[in-house]
């Protein structure tokens, strides 16, 4: 592995966690598409700041779009407060109009400065080891791994200062206004993390690989775990995972990096929709399956119990009645009456059905219940 | 404005865009009052890998290939949506955001892999994201024409099982509809209106088309049929507007002039239309509080 490697895949690697932490809770909030919308107009942002300062390299363009992020959200929420269009409307209608103003000013101001619309839309991590971080002719490495690196930090120590009210207002916001938490800071501390992450990472990676990493790891955890605390760890990993996997898969493909780690992030969602352990696919087909034998084993000790001991046990218990009174397939009510047995509930002479101790202990509660 | 009927280009761009303008804005309709409206999004996006893959496999650049991967795709995408909505505890936006993001992705690196050379790769992708209108041929233009005029008579067809379902689905399914079918027989025709439009609007902004004018639309009116006609109307207006005001100047981009039209619509309906608007609930509330303060006076 060569240096720049190594480097690529450490950034890749720190925004995935970075983005994945305000992620977590955007996906819980319902408000992931929140993050589709600012990173679209935070192109606005960076466009706007550029014509301020007239530099592309300059710091205060990430400040620019990080402001540009919350203005997003305020217009939404003020078109949405109008009550005259719904919130998803509203994401709608606001950021294809500011990013449709920041292409235009920049194909009729801007088209000769290095001011890429693809390259925002899509980033290129590949060039990434080659943006240095220069301070008075001393190279302190990567620029964007020192960004991203910044990124994460803040926002670990924001998760860790404020996880207590984060968890409160997403879970039961009304006990949260309630004990004196306010909902709106708590809302708009995370839109400005969500902001100025967005902001960090389509540098590097691009807006719509920004959207994959803050939505699919978390959403990935979330069919996994029910606990808040793993599924932030989870994700983070899932973010990392994706990260490694997206790099290789690129070099084996020679295909673009952000796309190759979008769509690892998208292999490990369909893995975790498919094989969750309580909540996948299969599980969900095997738990449906298992519970249908079980309701069938249910139904026939009861029958079985409600004929005992009477003169009509011998006509009524028996295999060859069951397809009739219980209006069961020849070969279900042979699968039935096998597993009842395996599992001790009944035993079997001359094709007459017998409960065991257990089958009627068994019978006898499903009564109860 | 004359030019519109001798200049080749300009006819067929202002056409096309006209064209894509009425079938989002009918199709529109009703994904903003299903609260869908993000849906265009993710179908946009999620056509990218569709394309690609139809380049790949014909080696052609025919509007209809192209066209049909792309709805393709997008429609998987919204099957997919529906798939993590009924079946986990993810809600309609994290599901869009991850079919979006993802499928997006799937369709960059495809693009990536097939061609060899980073830059050009990147000037291949410029059509699909922020559409190429000035290399619509008549050839376009017809294809679109003739997949949005299906798209609106099956509107016409369905007209009131598109009606159930949008205001009260529950009633439909006591009636005896299929809902589920009619949910994706809709969502199949939005997908048809989305890929008509990804030439012209692009990948990017195509999301706008199916939100704008309906949004609009809604403001003026609280009968279907109405609202369904002004959008489409709107929706002509946004672009043929766009189209022309592009053509106008140099380094005009079509696409965002078209969105920017169709926002400038949406603003003024939330202003102005009756009843509804901004402006005339401001004036009603003034007139009700300076009514209570001359009353109060002895």
């Amino acid at each position: 592995m060569s240096e720049a490697q190594l480097v690529i895949q450490a950034i890749a690697m720190v925004t995935a966690i970075a983005c994945v932490l305000p992620g977590t809770f955007l996906v819980l909030r319902r408000m992931a598409l929140m993050s589709d919308a600012i990173s679209h107009s935070i192109l606005l942002g960076i466009v706007l700041a550029f014509f301020v300062v007239g530099s592309v390299s300059s710091p205060l363009l990430i400040v620019g779009a990080a402001l540009m992020g919350v203005v997003t959200v305020v217009l939404v929420e003020s078109l949405t407060a109008t009550k005259l269009v719904a919130k998803d409307a509203a994401i709608g209608l606001v950021f294809p109009a500011l990013f449709s103003v920041a292409v235009i000013l920049i194909a009729r101001f801007a088209d000769d400065v290095h001011l890429d619309v693809d390259a925002v839309l899509l980033g290129e991590l590949a060039f990434a080891p080659f943006e240095r971080f220069v301070i008075n002719g001393y190279d302190f490495g990567p620029r964007a791994l020192w960004v991203m690196g910044g990124i994460l930090v803040l926002n670990l120590v924001g998760l860790a200062l404020f996880y207590k009210e984060l968890k409160l207002a997403t879970f039961d916001s009304a006990l949260a206004a309630a004990l004196g938490f306010s909902p709106a800071l708590v809302h708009y501390g995370l839109m400005g993390a969500v902001s100025v992450t967005a902001v960090g990472a389509f540098d590097a990676v691009g807006s719509v690989l920004v959207v994959a990493l803050m939505i699919a790891p978390p959403a990935s955890a979330y069919l996994l775990t029910d606990r808040l605390s793993q599924m932030i760890g989870l994700s983070a990993l899932l973010g990392v995972a994706s990260a490694i996997g997206g790099f290789w898969l690129a070099h084996l493909l020679d295909a673009s990096i952000a796309g190759s780690m979008a769509t690892v992030a998208g292999l490990a969602f369909l893995l975790a929709f498919l094989f969750g352990p309580e909540r996948g696919m299969v599980a969900l087909y095997r738990r449906r399956k298992r519970q249908r034998w079980d309701f069938a084993q249910v139904m026939l000790i009861v029958h079985l119990l409600h004929h005992e001991e009477l003169p009509e046990a011998v006509e009524e218990n028996r295999v060859a009645h069951l397809q009739e009174g219980l209006r069961w397939e020849h070969d279900f009510t042979d699968e039935v009456v096998g597993r009842a047995r395996r599992r001790g509930l009944i035993s079997e002479s001359d094709g007459l059905l017998v409960l065991t101790e257990l089958g009627r202990d068994s019978a006898r509660r499903s009564f109860a219940a | 404005m004359f030019d519109l009927f001798t200049d080749y280009t300009l006819r067929t761009v202002a056409m096309g865009a006209a064209i894509l303008g009425i079938v989002s804005g009918v199709l529109g309709s009703f994904t903003v009052l299903r609260q869908q409206s993000l849906l265009g999004d993710a179908i946009s996006h999620a056509a990218l890998p569709g394309i690609v893959l139809a380049f790949l496999l014909t080696g052609s650049s025919e509007p209809l290939p192209l066209v049909l991967g792309a709805g393709i795709a997008g429609w998987i995408g919204t099957l997919c949506v529906r798939a993590i909505v009924r079946n986990t505890r993810i809600k309609n936006d994290g599901a869009l955001g991850l079919v979006l993001s993802v499928f997006f992705g799937i369709g960059l690196m495809l693009l990536t892999y097939t061609q060899a050379r980073p830059d050009a790769s990147q000037a291949g992708l410029d059509k699909f994201l922020f559409g190429q209108a000035a290399a619509l041929l008549q050839d376009d233009v017809v294809t679109m024409a003739v997949l949005g005029g299906i798209a609106i008579v099956a509107v016409t067809l369905f007209w009131k099982e598109f009606k159930l379902l949008s205001f009260d689905s529950e009633f439909g399914r006591s009636l005896g509809f299929r809902m589920g079918a009619v949910d994706i027989l809709l969502t199949t025709l939005v997908v048809i209106a989305i890929v008509i439009g990804l030439r012209t609007v692009g990948v990017v902004l195509m999301s706008a088309m199916v939100v704008a004018p309906g949004a609009a639309a809604r403001q003026w009116t609280d009968r279907l049929g109405v609202m369904v006609c002004l959008s489409a109307m709107f929706g002509a207006l946004a672009g043929l507007t766009g189209a022309l005001l592009s053509s106008t100047g140099a380094r005009l981009p079509t696409g965002p002039m078209v969105v920017l039209s169709a926002s400038v619509i949406v603003l003024l309906s939330l202003l102005f239309a009756p009843r509804r608007g901004l402006v005339w609930e401001r004036l009603r509330s003034h007139r009700r509080t300076a009514l209570r303060t001359e009353g109060a006076r002895p």
